[in-house]
């Protein structure tokens, strides 16, 4: 209790020093926009509903391309740890491409795609795909083969022993991969969307870009504030409950 | 021996037999015999030990028992069948921890229940909680592996391999990693069990006063190439207390035997 006291104390003396900065002109409101225009604008961007607008554009790009990044990383990072082939070729492939930063991928999918959804999606699958697929084969990996032995005198075979035993052992590896993915490609999107103008949908990315154009401070800010929420809110509610649970059943120190 | 003279003599079947098994490994240019010509048979019901020094192949010959390996030469039968594979009547208790980390206590016992068919969920249920009870865990069906003691651990393990109800029940040194105490606990439980569900055991221990607490017959190692050398035959009314005088007598006849076997062994080796 007496924490919270002390952390919200903290946030409020600061932004109190803030708008007194910005108040008494010891920031200039044009490079430092004042608190209180940040959340004026907030309210503004959310009454005429451009601000909930762009956020479900960007929503719907990430995570329909997170989610087929993940789709496809699982079953190829299968496929990698389980055939000597898939190693040697995509597993190769996979870990140049991994250390590429996924904004590079921009001009390339411009070219293909154009300036469209396509080219959006295809950017946060590079972001997402090459991390799962490394975790996944990483995992696999390292499963002890005790427990596919064992499994297999309790008569699980094939599929089953895929599914049931080498997947959950090695989820601890692929749920790192999944969050590591989620990071990649939030960033990617972001950078991708302030970077190129996407004909078929203004995304939160966009608003930081316009902001700019306009010298709107406040919404440059609001923007920057609204993608950290997002990002934090993110990282709560899809990979919190799974770290539970994988810290809880396997004992790790959080 | 045929059917008709079992009936005469009342011999129960023959559960399992190992003929002339041998397996050799290759590492890095070096060729290990883990096993040599090593033949066994177990009869249905028996308590068979296996006691000999590290590294004498004793796991080897388990892992081909249970189907996990498959021996260069000679073969396994288990009820007169050729073992081929891993089946659901011959369970292993491995020498390490083999319980998977992402179930809990009943998830890890219904694992191996899970793929019997013919069983409802609800009996599934019952059948798990009935073995984590003939251990002593009905507290901790929901408990995550790692919040156990090694010996609980074990517990979970004998549960598990004991729900899908195997004829057979192998265990590599199951209680190797335990304390003396929590050790005689187990000896204690594994005679009760054993007792009242009649399994047939292959009991893999290195431990020669262990071997001779449970077994009906104790089967001597030697290492290099592995071999049975000797087998004991301890008839002792059960159950029997690990620190009795009689059971003393027994180890320190099969302790004399095994320590000329290993000097006659390293004789060889030279
Ligand atoms: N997969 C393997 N690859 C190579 N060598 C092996 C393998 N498994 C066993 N061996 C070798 O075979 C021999 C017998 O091993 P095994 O594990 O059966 O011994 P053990 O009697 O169970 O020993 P311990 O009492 O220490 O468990 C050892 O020398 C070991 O090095
Ligand atoms: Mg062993």
């Amino acid at each position: 209790m007496k924490r919270i006291a002390a952390v919200g104390g903290f946030f409020v003396v600061l932004i109190l020093v803030w708008e007194a900065l910005v108040r008494f002109g010891v920031w200039s409101p044009v490079l430092v926009p004042s608190p209180l225009s940040v959340v004026q604008y907030l309210v503004r961007a959310i009454a005429d509903g451009s601000l909930g607008q762009a956020v479900l554009v960007t929503m719907r790009r990430l995570l329909l391309g997170y989610v087929v990044g993940v789709a496809a990383g699982l079953p190829l990072g299968l496929l990698n740890a389980r055939f000597k082939f898939f190693q040697d070729t995509l597993g190769l492939i996979a870990l140049g491409l991994q250390t590429l930063p996924s904004i590079c991928w921009v001009p390339l999918a411009l070219l293909w795609f154009g300036q469209t959804e396509a080219a959006m999606l295809f950017v946060v699958i590079m972001g997402t795909l090459w991390s799962v697929l490394i975790a996944t084969d990483t995992g696999v990996r390292h499963v002890p083969p005790i427990y596919i032995r064992a499994a297999r005198t309790m008569g699980s075979r094939r599929l089953h022993t895929w599914t049931r035993v080498i997947l959950p052992a090695s989820l601890p590896f692929v749920v790192s991969g999944m969050k590591q993915g989620w990071a990649f490609a939030w960033r990617s999107l972001m950078a991708a969307e302030v970077y190129v103008t996407i004909l078929t949908g203004f995304g939160l990315g966009h608003l930081l870009h316009y902001g700019r154009e306009l010298h709107a401070m406040d919404q440059v800010v609001a923007v920057m504030l609204v993608i950290i929420a997002i990002g934090l809110l993110a990282d709560k509610a899809l990979f919190s409950p799974w770290e539970r649970f994988l810290h809880q059943r396997w004992g790790t120190a959080k | 021996m045929n059917e008709l003279h079992r009936e005469l003599v009342n011999v129960p079947p023959v559960k399992l037999t190992v003929e002339n098994v041998s397996k050799t490994f290759h590492v890095r240019r070096q060729t290990v015999r883990a096993l040599e010509n090593v033949s066994l048979t177990v009869q249905e019901g028996e308590f068979v030990c296996l006691v000999g020094p590290s590294g004498c192949g004793k796991t080897t010959l388990l892992n081909i028992i249970a189907g996990l390996e498959q021996p260069d030469s000679g073969r396994v039968l288990a009820d007169g069948v050729p073992v081929t594979g891993p089946g659901r009547d011959r369970m292993v208790m491995f020498q390490e921890s083999a319980l998977f980390p992402w179930l809990d206590v009943l998830g890890n016992v219904m694992f191996g229940l899970k793929l019997k068919p013919n069983l409802r969920h609800a009996e599934r249920r019952e059948v798990a909680k009935f073995y984590l009870q003939l251990v002593g865990l009905e507290k901790f069906v929901d408990a995550n592996i790692h919040e156990l003691s090694g010996g609980m651990k074990q517990r979970v393990a004998l549960a598990r391999s004991l729900a899908p109800n195997p004829s057979v029940l192998l265990m590599d040194e199951p209680f190797g990693a335990l304390d003396a105490l929590t050790r005689e606990q187990l000896y204690g439980d594994i005679q009760r069990i054993w007792e009242k569900r009649r399994k047939t055991i292959v009991f893999v221990t290195h431990n020669v006063r262990e071997a001779a607490c449970l077994g009906d017959r104790v089967m001597l190692f030697s290492p290099r190439p592995g071999r049975i050398r000797e087998e004991f035959r301890v008839e002792l009314p059960r159950p029997r207390d690990i620190n009795s005088v009689e059971l003393a007598k027994h180890t320190a006849e099969i302790t004399r035997a095994l320590k000329q076997h290993l000097s006659s062994a390293a004789e060889v080796a030279e």
